[in-house]
């Protein structure tokens, strides 16, 4: 579907030190890029800058060629780049079936939208039981689901995702990385996918990018990083 | 008992009006988090609007829908002028923003138009009607009733039914997860000014033929009136507006004809304390969630 590029980019919070200084990094068209790093490491920062919600200080970010670094975030959204938050994503306010709609309001007419919506009722069966819920009430599991659907039903090219598995029941987790890995290869949706579960995120991933201070210190297909412990030691803190 | 039917059905009446201008602040206060204390001052710039075209037309009608539009487009003007420029992480730039608006427009008026006040006829008789010798509604106030139940409900279905709704609640609720979801939020911003102020407009424009005439300062009491029942249904909520709306529209009306007309500020006054007092979110508002 996409290319994501990334120049030189450097990134961070009001006047302090960069938190992302200099980064480049390409996400191939139709790769899931798993982003690791410890806490701290700058995955979260990355995330935010490449959607526009922090301001980058230099660099420029590209979607297949096409810069996108001087759009807002709801531009860059309708070009195809979508982010599910850690922990956010849903608008707890409004119930599922409102949340699916919204994710696919810009892409969709009326016909297609609920296509694109009862398509994810199968994809998230959990949520086709709790349609008329209000987002505050759904488990955090069901939070996550919901998030992850609000992004894949605008259909969008590239998909960025912060911690999906965060303090989810590990069963949980292996379905919502299942779901993540067969959407990818039956769609080729292109995936920078931010983890702390370096094991989960490595399984699906085609490739592992190691994050330190802001900088990539280890590129490397997703098998050889999982089987080398020293680097694992080094920077994953296990 | 003829004199409490009365008092009642005109107090319904007076209430709904009430009601639709509390719905305009609950409108701007979700969609942009202003209490916007220039509303009285632009829904009456938008009633000279129809008043002009009324009187140069001959239509009450094409009077009406002027006051809907110039509402709307002073809306528009003001979130897309002066407020744009104003931090949005706390509610008070904003609020005086707007009271500064509030003398700039009424003085406005006021040079343009003159300080007096404008008989403005209603397009319906306000001779009431009566039922077995009892006087009850007049058609004016029937009117009135049938508009503002009308808009109420226009408003409902947007807000609850339309696409366009629901980006406006979602950029309402949480306008960075809506970004994410590619609602362009600005737009839903100003597309909420528009309604609101349109909405004032119309109720302004509905009260003005029953009051003194239309003057810059016409509608200033409605909006202290109109403030006092959005907080004691929770700024935060249609429904509490229009309950609290038609209640505080009776309660004046009932206070005014069995005690007297000093009261009913008063009574109203009470009754706000109590409500503030036992909720002081309003009856109305949501309880605190976590923010998503």
């Amino acid at each position: 579907m996409s290319t994501l590029t990334v120049e030189r980019l450097t990134t961070g919070y009001g006047d302090g030190a960069p938190v992302v200084d200099g980064l480049d990094l390409e996400v191939p068209d139709g790769a899931v890029v798993a982003l690791l790093g410890a806490n701290g490491a700058g995955k979260t920062t990355l995330l935010r800058a490449l959607t526009g919600t922090v301001p980058t200080r230099g660099g420029r970010v590209l979607l297949d060629g096409a810069d996108l670094t001087g759009l807002r975030t709801e531009e860059r959204v309708r070009r195809g780049l979508a982010l599910v938050p850690e922990g956010r994503g849903v608008v707890v306010e409004l119930t599922v079936e409102e949340n699916l709609r919204l994710g696919g309001l810009w892409r969709h007419r009326e016909p297609a939208l609920r296509a694109a919506v009862a398509e994810m009722y199968e994809l998230f069966e959990p949520l086709a039981h709790r349609r008329d819920a209000p987002g505050h009430t759904l488990s955090g599991g069901e939070r996550r689901m919901l998030a992850l659907a609000g992004a894949l039903v605008s259909r969008p090219d590239v998909l960025l995702l912060d911690e999906p598995s965060l303090g989810l029941a590990p069963l949980v987790v292996a379905r919502l990385l299942g779901v993540l890995r067969d959407t990818a290869a039956r769609t080729g949706l292109t995936v920078l996918l931010a983890e702390q579960n370096v094991t989960g995120a490595l399984s699906i991933a085609d490739r592992g990018v190691v994050l330190s201070l802001g900088a990539i210190v280890a590129d490397r297909p997703a098998r050889e990083l999982a089987a080398d412990p020293a680097l694992r030691h080094a920077y994953l803190g296990f | 008992m003829d004199r409490l039917v009365f008092l009642l059905s005109s107090g319904l009446a007076r209430g709904a009006v009430l009601a639709l201008f509390a719905l305009s602040l609950v409108i701007v206060w979700r969609s942009a988090r202003v209490v916007n204390f220039a509303q009285a001052a632009m829904a009456v710039a938008a009633v000279y609007v129809a008043f002009a075209l009324t009187a140069a037309s001959g239509s009450y009608w094409l009077g009406l829908l002027g006051a809907l539009a110039a509402g709307a487009l002073f809306g528009a003007l003001v979130e897309r002028g002066p407020l744009r420029f104003v931090p949005t992480d706390d509610p008070l730039p904003g609020m005086i923003v707007a009271i500064g608006l509030v003398m700039v427009v009424q003085a406005g008026l006021a040079i343009g138009f003159g300080p007096e006040h404008r008989p403005m006829d209603a397009p319906f008789s306000e001779r009431p009607f009566t039922v077995a010798g009892i006087p009850v509604l007049s058609p004016y106030e029937v009117f009135v009733l049938v508009v503002a139940a009308a808009v109420m409900g226009a408003l409902a279905l947007l807000f609850g039914r339309t696409r366009l709704g629901l980006k406006l609640r979602a950029a309402a609720f949480a306008p960075e997860t809506s970004r994410l979801r590619g609602v362009r939020v600005p737009r839903m911003v100003t597309v909420g000014w528009m309604l609101s102020v349109a909405t004032a407009a119309l109720a302004a424009l509905l009260l003005v033929p029953t009051e003194l005439g239309l003057s810059p300062h016409a509608a200033d009491l409605l909006f202290v009136d109109a403030f006092a029942v959005a907080v004691v249904g929770g700024l935060d909520s249609p429904v509490g507006a229009l309950a609290a709306g038609l209640l505080i529209g009776v309660l004046d009306s009932l206070v005014t004809g069995y005690a007297s007309a000093a009261a009913a500020p008063l009574a109203v006054l009470a009754v706000l304390t109590l409500v503030l007092l036992v909720r002081p979110r309003g009856i109305f508002a949501a309880r605190e969630r976590r923010a998503g």
